[in-house]
């Protein structure tokens, strides 16, 4: 699945930013490939959310490199990282309660025949995108989603980047809120999304999620990135302590930079 | 353990979705979904039980209180009143489809009857003092609502100042505003009357018999032809549609209630109706009195309005987005929409109509004078639209909530005047009135809880 040699699809070299005094990331290199699942982890305050809102384009990067699809590009705004095709499903969840799911899924992007919006044709879309994801958990697409469940609710914000034709997804804790086996359904889901060609980094505190959906693991501590691993080649003990201590004796895989700098050769 | 794709279609379901396997694949085939007089109605009433009441307390209060009031005093339900009713309840109405804009986005908007007060102020104004033709004074009293209302918006979306203070301070300076042009500039002075014909025959003069009943046509073959055109294309993109059968419903169910308005108003409503015996150049002739009969011109202007906006709300990106950031926020600023721009744009339209309603108004009593805009027009407005089922907490309303909550005031307020005879009489008034607020917008805090549970669920 994962396509090794062709570039990586996003890549982030040497990325420092700092807030005032505060440096948050100090030379981070990270990267998220098509068809594979990168997770990101780290304890509270390491640098995930920034890292991501720097790759969104909320905040800019104070130095490094941002490269996409293998080119230079510059980031300023949301609207610069959408129109790479970055998408970026963010933990609170970005849907109007009182839309339902279809106009939700079009929220910004509306089809208009004329002056008014096209309805059936945004339907269609709608409902078609959620059976390639073989979503079978939603009655109706006209539903609102103030009557959708946690992991339904969860689908739909992931759908939605498929709808776009996004190549990387970005998901903020995807199940934090949601139960058992709305979590395997919509890991399922992130699993589906990485099969499709797209390169989806997932952020997590739970390492059970992140065992058992990611290709590769990155790890942040303290806005230094220590880490990035194959799945196959770390456990659960090994995960904590990078995340706790920035560091593990045992692991036996690539340590960040290393692997990028292969990588980008 | 696995990463592979299948772990999680073994998963138990989700036992709160019920997944169907065949309900995807239903939407997508070209049978509609529920095609039946019954589903629709089971469809209908889980709806309710969500919370989602939309208009029907409305409703049912309208019915009540005209059978309560009809029953009480005979004369409330003569035409004569009904026509009154119609006519006096047209200018709050208008505002408050206004204001139904500036609640969808949570926002509260207490300026409106003012702001209608200072372009009524405007308009007759410079018709009187100045001798403007009726479409420049109604012009420049629309123009007096658009800079006040974005006025209002950049203090609010800019400046962040919360609209209830913008809009409180501005309800106290469009009351001094007003009574400036009022006690200002050439002309009458004060209470001004309106001496331009059209503009009073807005609200005082009647369509003829025939335009009536061509405009209760129009309006049946209208909302049928966009039910239909809407209904087929649906059918014809396979996706589900309403039943035919309701579909039918409520075509006939909106010829019946605009064709018996029409019926009634084209009566003739004037109180005398037996001819009298005048002397006419020193001969006794019997004379016939003038006839009072027709629509008045008020109603269909008050339809357009409805149609224009209930279009740009349900059927344009621009309502999409309004109901968006009423919803979330956040998510609408995340998904590219400009908030701001949007959360100006409402103010605009609530001056803008309440511009409008300040015209209506003005035509009404035929003349301006402030306290016909004080703050009995503002509270009947909010209220109209918040007992017609817009929320107060943004995110949920529709333009013709505005109409039914309108008349459950305006039919109140009328009833109740002659009701309670004596002093007390508007004291009970303001008490109902109130009291009615009280409990819609009860009802609209209790079925957004509601509604709020049946999502978690």
């Amino acid at each position: 699945m994962t396509r090794q040699n062709d570039p990586p699809l996003l890549q982030l070299r040497n990325v420092n930013k700092s807030f005032g005094p505060v440096q948050v990331l100090h030379d981070v290199s990270f990267e998220a490939r098509a068809g594979e699942v990168i997770s990101l982890i780290g304890d509270n305050g390491a640098g995930k959310s920034t890292l991501v809102k720097c790759i969104g384009g909320t905040y800019s990067i104070d130095s490094g490199e941002y490269l996409f699809d293998g080119a230079p590009v510059h980031v300023r705004s949301p609207r610069d990282s959408a129109a790479l095709g970055i998408e970026i499903v963010y933990q609170d969840l970005a849907l109007c309660e009182n839309l339902d799911i279809v106009q939700n899924m079009f929220l910004g992007r509306e089809r208009k025949r004329g002056l008014t919006l096209d309805e059936n044709s945004m339907e269609q879309a709608a409902t078609e995108t959620l059976a390639s994801l073989s979503v079978r958990t939603v009655k109706s697409v006209r539903q609102r989603v103030s009557s959708l469940s946690g992991g339904q609710r969860q689908t739909v914000a992931i759908a939605k980047s498929v709808l776009w034709n996004s190549k990387v997804v970005i998901l903020d804790e995807p199940t934090a809120a949601l139960g058992v086996a709305q979590t395997a359904q919509v890991l399922d889901l992130v699993r589906r999304l990485a099969d499709r060609g797209l390169a989806v980094v997932l952020i997590s505190h739970n390492m059970l999620d992140v065992l058992e959906v990611s290709d590769r693991i990155a790890a942040l501590y303290l806005g230094q990135l220590v880490a990035i691993v194959e799945r196959s080649s770390v456990n659960q003990t090994q995960l904590v302590e990078l995340i706790t201590t920035g560091r593990s004796d045992s692991i036996t895989g690539v340590p960040a930079g290393a692997g990028l700098t292969g990588a980008s050769a | 353990m696995t990463t592979s794709g299948t772990s999680a279609t073994a998963a138990p379901p989700d036992p709160d979705s019920a997944p169907d396997p065949n309900s995807l694949a239903v939407m997508a085939s070209t049978a509609p979904v529920g095609n039946g007089i019954g589903d629709y109605a089971r469809n209908y009433v889980s709806r309710l039980r969500g919370g989602d009441m939309g208009s029907l307390p409305a409703i049912t209060g309208l019915v009540v209180l005209v059978i309560l009031f009809g029953l009480l005093q005979p004369s409330f339900a003569s035409l004569y009143n009904t026509a009154v009713l119609l006519t006096e309840g047209s200018g709050p109405i208008v505002i408050a489809m206004g204001l139904v804009f500036v609640l969808l986005l949570g926002e509260i908007d207490l300026s409106a009857g003012y702001a209608a007060g200072v372009c009524a102020a405007v308009m007759v104004r410079v018709m009187v003092g100045y001798n403007a033709p009726w479409p420049v004074s109604i012009g420049l009293a629309l123009l007096t609502g658009i800079v006040i209302g974005t006025l209002i918006g950049l203090l609010r979306a800019k400046l962040r100042i919360p609209s209830f203070v913008v809009t409180l301070a501005f309800f106290l300076a469009f009351q001094g505003v007003a009574l400036y042009i009022l006690n200002n500039g050439k002309g009458q002075q004060g209470n001004v009357s309106v001496t331009d014909d059209v503009i009073n025959g807005i609200n005082n003069g009647q369509m003829p018999l025939w335009a009536g009943w061509l405009f209760a046509v129009l309006c049946v073959l209208l909302y049928a032809g966009v039910k239909l055109s809407a209904s087929l294309s649906r059918r014809r993109a396979g996706l589900s549609a309403e039943p035919t059968s309701v579909l039918a419903l409520k075509v006939a169910g909106l010829a019946v209630l605009v064709g018996g308005m029409v019926y009634l108003l084209n009566q003739n409503r004037a109180i005398v109706k037996t001819s009298s015996i005048e002397n006419v150049n020193g001969q006794l002739v019997r004379v016939a009195p003038a006839r009072l009969e027709g629509v008045p011109w008020v109603i269909p202007l008050v339809v357009v309005l409805l149609v224009i906006w209930t279009f740009v709300l349900t059927r344009t990106r621009y309502g999409r987005h309004v109901y968006a950031v009423g919803g979330n926020e956040e998510a609408a600023r995340r998904a590219g929409v400009q908030v701001d721009r949007i959360r100006i744009s409402v103010f605009v339209i609530s001056s803008f109509m309440a511009a409008i309603g300040g015209i209506l108004i003005a035509s009404n009593v035929k003349s301006v004078s402030v306290d016909n805009y004080g703050g009995n027009t503002l509270l009947l407005a909010v209220g109209a639209a918040v007992i017609g089922g817009t929320s107060l907490f943004g995110g949920k309303g529709r333009v013709i909530d505005a109409i039914i909550g309108g008349l459950v005031v305006e039919v109140i307020y009328n009833g109740m005047a002659d009701l309670v005879k004596g002093t007390n009489g508007s004291a009970v008034q303001y008490v109902v009135t109130g009291l009615v607020l009280m409990l819609a917008a009860a009802i609209d805090a209790l079925s957004r809880r509601r509604a709020g549970a049946a999502g978690l669920g």
